[in-house]
């Protein structure tokens, strides 16, 4: 132990050993967990008025008010011990225990953060329903109308129906497409170089289109050109969804080739001389030892294209399809008011949430199985 | 007619000859060990023999059948000649039994219950028959090398190389996969093996070739080539490696 008495600013020499500064941080947690905590109660007094404008008050609301801010107060928790980590380590700097003090502010100092991390994220959440309040409720009313949503959610659910049909087979449809590209692109050879070539044309114009433009070519191109009958025997007409998915099949195929492509490329080249050595012929090596590994690794980014081709689904009214968004849209301009479009918004962030966990729960599973523990 | 015979194999990368003018014979039921520095082009002449990388000049004759060259089936050719790697190489995705089912199955046609049990029957001879459904990744460095062997070995080929086999190992896994090896030998499959392993090149060698150059420098016995050998550059390898310990 030193002899020598300790100082909270002392010199910079041996600055490991010197207890970090707390005091100013406890501080300010205490005068966050006030702030948070005043915010909490205008934000609930706010809520109330509009809530019993609306004739919409009752004792659920009443319960919600008061429980945001009894969760407000509680940010005086960490705040407290914060407090509370400070004065001991003044104490023991006073006994000149620097070991202790160093401890004690190192907790004081987690403690704050908590706190004010904390309430950094209480304050932007009561910001917002600020925001939805502000104007007499006027932005409330305009993305958040219960009334209108509570009306017409099914049409908007329904037509939704059509978005999740058209990315579905335009997924299914990605992937076989995507990885003949792919391999298109990687094909030996000077017999492949034209084929490779082709791909690579196609990869770049398809990339480089606006799927906003290629729907509108094939929607309407296709159909005009005549080189699609309009009637098929036995079917019928050709639905304009057909279009779109093919429309937005050939936009994100393009994306996911070059993702099959990097994922192939990613696999060490002694993972085919092991394949081949053993008699498999390059096809046999590519379809039992590459791709599995390559699919493996590209599944991430593979869901990143897909959800880029789900919200692009939302393009294909400017074919003529009426799909979530456009029947929102409908609605929007009957009432003026944007609460039909915020029922699609929604349903588009919904549906991607599964996805995502479904593909950690895939890539998780495979870890477990395939890598060595610790 | 040796059973393999390499004449005059000639081997380029771009303006770099690795080989140039290998002369080699191995009979049937012989082990043959190549040695020489770091590259001297051991592994490019065992990968030349099984068809991964074409040859630029002279030919390769197995069995009597010219195996180098256009026109010839590298698969078929590859069913006969087995190949395992000095980093294993294994399937990181398929369990112990499919890397060791894969090719019996795909290439051979096999049922998979047949290729199963051969499979089985061969992990069980290297002591790895409860590691069947196990992931290489789960495996010591060792065991991945026993199972590389037993999936070349699944393809029943009439030659096996073996490409610095125990590089990539801890020393003491070096002996579990010698010993597959040596149970090889005696059984008397026929091998060719680049090594760094002198000890165990003169205990289970019926020929030693060292190469220099791009071509076999010396070759002999192997208490002739270790114990006497006739050439300089072959006496300053073998100095080298005794003060490495190696020897």
């Amino acid at each position: 132990m030193s002899s020598v008495p300790i100082r909270e600013d002392g010199p910079a020499t041996g600055a490991s050993s010197i207890p970090r500064r707390s005091g100013e941080l406890a501080l300010a947690a205490v005068a966050a967990a006030t702030l948070t905590s005043l915010y909490a109660l205008q934000t609930g007094i706010l809520v109330r008025a509009a809530a019993l404008r609306e004739g919409a008050h009752g004792a659920w609301l009443e319960a919600a008010i008061w429980l945001v801010v009894l969760t407000a107060l509680a940010l005086f928790f960490p705040a407290a011990r914060s407090l509370g980590f400070w004065q001991s380590k003044k104490r023991a700097l006073g006994s000149n225990d620097v070991v202790s003090a160093r401890i004690c502010a190192a907790a004081a100092r987690n403690w704050a953060f908590i706190s004010l991390g904390y309430a950094a994220a209480g304050i932007l959440a009561l910001g917002f329903v600020n925001f939805v309040l502000a104007n007499d409720m006027a932005v409330g009313r305009t993305f958040f109308y219960l009334p209108l949503i509570a009306e017409k959610y099914h049409l908007v659910v329904y037509a939704f129906w059509n978005n999740i049909f058209i990315f579905v087979i335009a997924e299914i449809l990605v992937l076989v497409w995507g990885l003949v590209v792919a391999i298109g692109r990687l094909l030996p050879g000077e017999a492949g170089r034209p084929i490779r070539m082709l791909a690579a044309l196609y990869c770049d114009v398809f990339r480089g289109l606006p799927a906003v433009v290629t729907l509108y070519l094939i929607g309407f191109g296709l159909p005009l050109s005549g080189i699609v009958p309009s009637e098929i025997p036995g079917i019928g007409k050709v639905p304009l969804t057909w279009y779109a998915i093919i429309a937005l099949t050939l936009t994100y195929g393009a994306y996911v080739a070059e993702v099959y492509r990097a994922g192939i490329e990613s696999i060490h080249w002694s993972q085919i001389a092991a394949a081949r050595s053993l008699g498999l012929s390059y096809v046999q090596a590519l379809r039992y030892v590459i791709v599995p590994q390559a699919v493996r690794r590209i599944m991430a980014p593979l869901l990143n294209d897909f959800i880029g081709l789900q919200k692009d689904t939302a393009l294909v009214n400017v074919i003529g399809v009426i799909d979530g968004f456009n029947q929102s849209r409908i609605i929007a301009s009957n009432a003026f008011n944007l609460s039909a479009v915020t029922i699609v918004a929604i349903l588009f962030v919904l549906i991607t949430i599964p996805q995502a966990r479904f593909v950690d729960k895939l890539l998780e599973r495979d870890q477990r199985r395939m890598r060595a523990q610790g | 007619m040796s059973f393999l015979e390499l004449r005059k194999v000639e081997k380029r990368f771009g303006p770099f000859a690795v080989l140039t003018g290998i002369d080699l014979k191995v009979e049937e039921h012989q082990v043959v060990c190549l040695i020489g520095p770091s590259g001297c082009g051991k592994s490019t002449l065992l990968r030349c023999i099984n068809g991964l990388e074409p040859i630029h000049g002279g030919e390769i004759v197995l069995e009597g059948d010219r195996v180098s060259g256009p026109g010839v089936d590298v698969n078929k050719l590859r069913r006969e000649v087995g190949i395992v790697f000095q980093s294993f190489n294994l399937f990181p995705h398929m369990s112990v039994l499919e890397n060791v089912t894969l090719a019996p199955v795909k290439v051979l046609g096999r049922s998979r219950k047949d290729a199963e049990a051969a499979a089985r029957a061969l992990l069980d001879r290297i002591g790895l028959a409860e590691k069947a459904r196990e992931y290489p990744d789960r495996l010591s460095g060792g065991q991945q090398q026993r199972v590389a062997i037993v999936r070349a070995l699944a393809m029943q080929p009439k030659l096996m190389l073996l490409d610095e086999i125990t590089s990539a190992l801890d020393p003491e896994l070096v002996a579990e996969v010698l010993n597959i090896v040596r149970d090889l030998a005696s059984r008397g499959m026929t091998m060719l093996l680049a090594t760094h392993e002198m000890g165990f090149a003169r205990e289970v060698a019926s020929k030693v070739c060292f190469l220099h150059g791009g071509v076999v420098y010396e070759e002999g016995p192997p208490d002739v080539l270790f114990g006497a050998p006739k050439q300089e550059r072959t006496r300053a390898f073998l100095k080298r490696i005794i003060e490495a310990g190696r020897l």
